[in-house]
């Protein structure tokens, strides 16, 4: 559903502001969506103000630094500060990214920092990604074959047969993309969203998978496939330069073709 | 649990090209389809003869039909152009950022182009009116 304003319960309200201890030689603001779930309020901004002489370049340093130095409740999910885990992304800055990778340098003023769009939120930066990763389960992400497998090898694969998954197997289900998704952000109930369909092409492209008429079959549909309507913010924000939009004309294509 | 919130989206997902131009193709084409009943009504006054399409004329003659007309040529030709593009990405070409960002701006202009061409061509003929 086509909803352009947000629920009275998530409507985000000013917060508090925390000004660099002791006069920052170098200071920048970084405000920060919170949500409290043991508490009745709404959401708000949270401002703090960080001296970036003592900070690391990236983004996530700015929010470890918050956590470690001046507020121990801000909630984030991270792990591997190099952007191969996928999950710090967030909202940064107006597009989606991850944290890790982006640098504090490339933005001008305030650094505004939001969860994912358009997701429920756990807490602060957290959004829930259960629907999400139920999505990608559905389209069944692994080796799906009738034959049996050679009794001396691996199924192989030729040069080019492997090159054809280039672009789709660096795929780390950030969700950057499929939460940059105005489709996804309406109908994201029974559209896929761009994650999950590159996801989907991933397998179909496969030259050792053999349900590929099963998967184009699965996809088949006005709303799990032909929800994309090409608006290109997917690919237009990926952190790892990835194209879904692509990936989902590539799926159309075979639709078409096997008519 | 019930209760979460719903994280911002358009409030604070930045414009860019990709959205905007997506957004633009429907909304050229809402109001396209609004002209239709004035397309109608414009070809009804032909087959009413000469009085009833002098009226007609003088409707879009004056200054809110002129407004008008103006702004559909601008939608009809965005609608178009970026209609061209979509057909380039139904044979799957194009897809490349730099591409997009490419033929974005190139249907705007165009469609610019094409609406200040249309007008400078209907005014230069105007002179027999």
């Amino acid at each position: 559903m086509v909803e352009f304003t947000l629920p009275r319960n998530s409507k985000i309200e000013k917060g508090r502001e925390f000004p660099a201890a002791g006069g920052a030689g170098n200071p920048k603001s970084f405000d920060i969506y919170r949500w409290d779930p043991e508490t009745e309020d709404n959401p708000r901004m949270d401002s703090y103000q960080l001296d970036l002489d003592s900070c690391g370049p990236m983004v996530l340093d700015a929010l470890i630094k918050v956590k470690n130095e001046t507020d121990p409740t801000l909630t984030f999910r991270r792990s591997c500060r190099e952007g191969i885990c996928g999950s710090c992304a967030m909202n940064i800055d107006g597009t989606n990214t991850l944290a890790c990778t982006k640098a504090i340098s490339e933005i001008k003023g305030a650094v505004k920092v939001y969860p994912l769009p358009h997701m429920p939120v756990v807490k602060d930066l957290v959004p829930d990604l259960t629907h999400f990763y139920a999505q990608y389960s559905a389209i069944k992400p692994w080796l799906q074959t009738k034959t049996p497998p050679p009794p001396d090898r691996e199924r192989l694969q030729s040069k080019q047969e492997r090159s054809s998954l280039d672009g789709l197997y660096e795929c780390i289900l950030c969700a950057c993309c499929s939460t940059s998704c105005p489709s996804y952000w309406w109908n994201s109930d029974r559209y896929l969203g761009p994650a999950t369909l590159l996801q989907a092409y991933r397998w179909i492209a496969d030259s050792r998978d053999e349900a590929t008429g099963d998967r184009l079959d699965d996809l088949e549909d006005p709303f799990r496939l032909y929800r994309c309507h090409t608006i290109m913010n997917c690919t237009r924000t990926c952190p790892k330069g990835l194209n879904p939009a692509k990936a989902i004309a590539e799926i159309k294509k075979l639709l078409v073709a096997r008519r | 649990m019930t209760n979460r919130p719903i994280s911002p989206h358009l409030q604070v997902y930045q414009p860019q090209l990709t959205s905007v131009l997506s957004i633009l193709h429907r909304m050229t084409g809402v109001v396209l389809g609004l002209g239709i009943p004035f397309l109608v009504y414009w070809i009804w006054t032909i087959s009413q003869g000469p009085a009833e399409y002098a009226s007609g004329r003088g409707f879009f003659g004056s200054l809110i039909g002129r407004t008008l007309l103006f702004g559909w040529t601008f939608c009809f030709f965005y609608h178009l152009n970026n209609g061209v593009r979509h057909l380039f990405w139904d044979i799957g070409r194009g897809f490349e950022l730099v591409d997009v960002y490419r033929s974005g701006w190139l249907v705007v202009a165009a469609a610019v182009v094409m609406t200040l061409a249309t007008w400078i061509f209907a005014y230069a003929g105007r002179g027999a009116m």
